[in-house]
């Protein structure tokens, strides 16, 4: 039935859970729209027969509607556009909430490709391996201009904006190759920015990663000597913790609790904190990226805001090794009076 | 321009003459002929025919482009051009369209020539002013045109940062022009608003105007709030790009998402100033042919206001997937269906008015039959793309392109066509061949649907807009959409041909419509202070066709 339906809509495969939400309300919405529309022209089209002009000064009665009729017009439609809202809302917020325990990719858009690499595996372009039946949970950021990661097989969409995280989440109902499209324009080859996600099932996950875990080059003996062919450090945690020595962070920045010229890292990440205007905020990717990219936007309450941009001296890939390497410090407790004994658990 | 040529021409048919006699009084057209005269001229009659000219041409312009497009995207790969010129062709289809088109269209050609004569007035508030917006309306449309042929921006209408920015196509005169054309907007709102309060005759109260006022009262409230909005943000990215300010640049603290905000702030409403005078053509139309007044005129005035208000919420509606709030989502979203709400009371009141009245299936007509097709599957699809999960899958696909030209450019376009049919008589005093008019609308509707449906189809099947390449399975339902619109580009022509005809050789007329708007209580064509002795007196309502014999306690409900 919604297979015929999809068909008959040019509905690409549904191949996500939240492709299934948004598809049943497509009908819902699409379906009352048909039926509205038929009615609204048939209902005229009786009209101009059933009253057709029949001399040429002919008059006509008054005819005004009360207050029922018009009432009836105001609330038959504002009932249908609220129930479509009500259901709208709840599945955009049920897409906007990813699951905890989502896998995270970071996806990087940059003219005229997407970059994606793995917390704990290797990086790619254009091709994202994923296990089916699992969430996964898209961190999104640009290099240059607005780029958007589109998969209509999954009905997902999100802008990647320069500077920023966005988050995003699927879960991947069926193994299978869907096509990566960029929706936000952004330049000469704009068409030419495609990608696609290859589904997995989970155990030929399993080994697609420990394939690429273990590196090509035991395969390629040639390939050993251009040590430009050299992955990448693997974990992409272990790389922000070089960065973060060879940026600077740490100048500035401690990684053991305690206090410096900036907050510290150490369970940062997902703490609530309170900033000089009297907001709170919540350090997430996008925070944290934020605060690489433009320090000023939100100063933690009791710091100055003296740290330079990093725009520019990060790329994509770095920034996002950074934040993987902060969320790596996490811990159940931090003090930050007079210790009275261990400040704070082992390091996770 | 050189109608007025027309008046004296030997086609004319005999008997005229004693219609010319009738007050030996010249028509506006024919109230001095040479150059000067009209370029020169502070009637708002001729100045709203100049619009008309300008703005024919450059829907000439948009038109053509449009062409190249659906050329260019009949096969996936390159077809007749490269990438970077395709994406100039679509940036100036976009800006020629929405800045020298669509947003002047109805207001400044039929609102200057009629919303003097509607209410009673000799001309309106400021006759010099009125001149002064054309101009300023022609120097803008220099500036960008000008640009767009040196070197030629390839942003796309919209001009997102920091894409905008960086670009290295001349981005700096096109944004000035459009800031220009700007200032041609308030001045021709701002000379509506002081004319609908101060100006109108006596007898004609606030309930008693017709709705094409009112609809053009609301547009006019919107232009001079939004447009100084857009004004100040074409500033600013043009200072971005010239002197890298930093206000849309993460480095240097910016924002480009902030763009896109103050953007939507008036592209947004604006969307409201191209189809709000449609809406108010529309009741002119659907009341004459049916010879009825309008059925709750009161809730069709209001929602014209009802929609300028709340125009001005529903912006973020643009930006959902662009990492906004939920919360704000959600905020969004409940307000954009309130637009939908709005416009179905319209709608429905109009289908009312048909209800016991006397229908004449004439061009004006037909176009209004086009109209409310687009309008309610355009308005539904509006509320379909308001619906925040569904918006993630569309955002950005033709799904979006064929939802707004249905409403934006359909309904607009339906009651530009209506207008010009309806008001041609009146604007020239001439009739053009009623034959040739369903003809032309039949084909324009037509090729309007099979240009735009499968848009709906290809957006859904998952294809993102501004795309010059595309995957090979979208390409059925491209092909069919350049069909539809050489069809659509077949229409206009037609209209162009015999409405010319009917400017020299069409018979002589007065009021074709039998119409009781109070536009037509004058001449046609009007003289130059648009009534000849005392000013008519206004006793009923607009859209009045009761038999004055037995209106007396023939009032009945529905």
């Amino acid at each position: 039935m919604s297979d015929l339906a999809n068909q008959f809509l040019f509905l690409p495969e549904r191949a996500s859970t939240f492709a299934e939400r948004v598809d049943f309300l497509h009908y819902f919405v699409v379906g009352t729209t048909m039926v509205m529309s038929a009615g609204v022209g048939l209902a005229a089209l009786f009209m101009f027969f059933r009253y057709r002009r029949r001399e040429a000064h002919q008059h006509t009665e008054y005819v005004v509607p009360d207050l029922k009729t018009e009432f009836l017009f105001v609330s038959v439609p504002l009932v249908f556009f609220l129930a479509w809202f009500a259901i709208g809302f709840r599945d955009f917020t049920w897409f906007t909430t990813p699951p905890k325990d989502s896998m995270d990719v970071y996806v990087m858009g940059k003219q005229w490709m997407w970059k994606f690499s793995y917390p704990e595996g290797p990086n790619g372009v254009n091709v994202l391996h994923v296990p089916a039946n699992r969430p996964v949970r898209l961190l999104i950021t640009s290099r240059d201009v607005i780029h958007s990661f589109y998969v209509p097989s999954f009905r997902i969409k999100m802008d990647a904006l320069p500077g920023r995280y966005t988050q995003a989440w699927f879960e991947a109902t069926k193994p299978g190759t869907y096509q990566v499209l960029c929706t936000e324009y952004c330049g000469l080859s704009h068409s030419k920015m495609l990608a696609e996600v290859v589904v997995l099932a989970p155990e030929d996950y399993e080994n697609w990663l420990q394939e690429q875990q273990r590196g090509r080059l035991q395969d390629r003996q040639d390939a050993l000597a251009d040590t430009s062919l050299v992955p990448p450090v693997a974990r992409m945690a272990e790389q922000g913790q070089k960065l973060v020595g060879t940026q600077g962070c740490l100048k500035c920045h401690s990684v053991d609790g305690s206090k410096h010229i900036g907050p510290t890292f150490l369970g940062m990440y997902e703490r609530e904190e309170k900033l000089d205007d009297g907001q709170t905020i919540r350090v997430d990717e996008a925070y944290i990226t934020q605060s690489m990219m433009d320090p000023g936007a939100h100063i933690v309450a009791g710091y100055q805001n003296v740290m330079p941009t990093y725009q520019g001296k990060l790329q994509g890939p770095e920034s996002a090794a950074i934040v993987e390497y902060i969320k790596t410090l996490r811990t159940a407790n931090v003090r930050e009076t007079a210790s009275e004994g261990p400040a704070y658990d082992p390091i996770q | 321009m050189t109608p007025s040529s027309s008046i004296a021409a030997p086609g004319a048919v005999p008997g005229h003459e004693a219609h010319d006699d009738h007050g030996h009084h010249p028509s506006y057209l024919t109230d001095g002929t040479t150059v000067k005269s009209w370029l020169l001229t502070v009637d708002h009659k001729r100045i709203g025919i100049m619009y008309l000219a300008w703005i024919l041409l450059f829907f000439l312009v948009g038109g053509i482009f449009a062409l190249l497009i659906r050329i260019e995207l009949l096969t996936p790969g390159p077809t007749i051009m490269d990438a970077m010129t395709y994406n100039r062709v679509f940036t100036l289809h976009g800006v020629v369209m929405i800045f020298l088109f669509m947003i002047p269209a109805i207001p400044s050609v039929f609102g200057n020539f009629l919303l003097p004569l509607m209410l009673g007035a000799k001309d309106v508030a400021f006759p010099r002013l009125n001149l002064l917006s054309l101009y300023v309306y022609l120097a803008g449309a220099g500036f960008a045109l000008w640009g767009m042929l040196n070197g030629g921006l390839d942003t796309g209408w919209t001009f997102y940062t920091p894409y905008s920015a960086h670009t290295t196509t001349t981005v700096a005169p096109v944004l000035f022009g459009a800031f220009i054309i700007g200032f041609s907007s308030i001045l021709t709102g701002m000379n509506f608003i002081v004319t609908t309060h101060t100006m109108r005759a006596p007898g004609i109260t606030w309930f008693k105007m017709p709705l094409m006022v009112w609809a053009l009262y609301a547009t006019s409230c919107i232009q001079v709030l939004a447009t100084p909005v857009i004004g100040l943000l074409l500033l600013l990215v043009t200072a971005e790009n010239l002197f890298s300010l930093g206000m849309f640049d993460v480095a240097r603290g910016g924002d480009p998402v902030l763009f896109q905000h103050l953007f939507w702030f008036y592209s947004h409403p604006a969307v409201y100033i191209m189809v709000l005078p449609a809406f108010g053509v529309m009741s002119e139309v659907v009341s004459t042919f049916s010879r009825k007044n309008i059925f709750g005129y009161r809730a069709v005035a209001y929602s014209s206001v009802g929609i300028a208000f709340v125009g001005f919420f529903a912006w973020g509606h643009h930006m959902f997937v662009s990492g906004q709030s939920t919360f704000n989502a959600g905020v969004f979203g409940v307000l954009s269906m309130l637009v939908g709400v709005f416009t179905a009371i319209k709608v429905f009141n109009w289908v009312g008015t048909v209800y016991k009245g006397a229908v004449e299936f004439s061009t004006p007509f037909a176009y209004f039959c086009g109209f409310l097709f687009f309008t309610v599957f355009g308005g539904m699809t509006g509320i379909a793309v308001a619906t925040v999960s569904l918006d993630v899958a569309w955002h950005d696909t033709y799904f979006v392109v064929a939802h707004f030209h249905f409403i934006m450019v359909g309904a607009t376009i339906m009651a530009f066509l209506a207008a010009l049919h309806y008001w041609f008589p009146k604007m020239f005093g001439k009739m053009y061949h009623e034959g040739w008019g369903l003809v032309s609308a039949a084909l324009i509707i037509l090729g309007f649907n099979a240009t735009f449906i499968p848009q709906f189809l290809v957006g859904n099947a998952g294809m993102p807009r501004r795309y010059y390449e595309y995957p090979e399975r979208f390409q059925a339902l491209n092909v069919a959409s350049t069909a539809g619109a050489s069809l659509l580009a077949f229409g206009f022509i037609i209209i162009a041909i015999y409405l010319t005809y009917a400017l020299i050789y069409g018979e002589r007329v007065d009021n074709p419509w039998h119409s009781k708007g109070y536009e037509w209580l004058t001449h046609s064509p009007p003289p130059t202070h648009n009534f000849i002795g005392p000013q008519p007196t206004y006793p009923e309502e607009p859209h009045f066709y009761v038999d004055p014999k037995k209106a007396q306690g023939e009032v009945s409900d529905v």
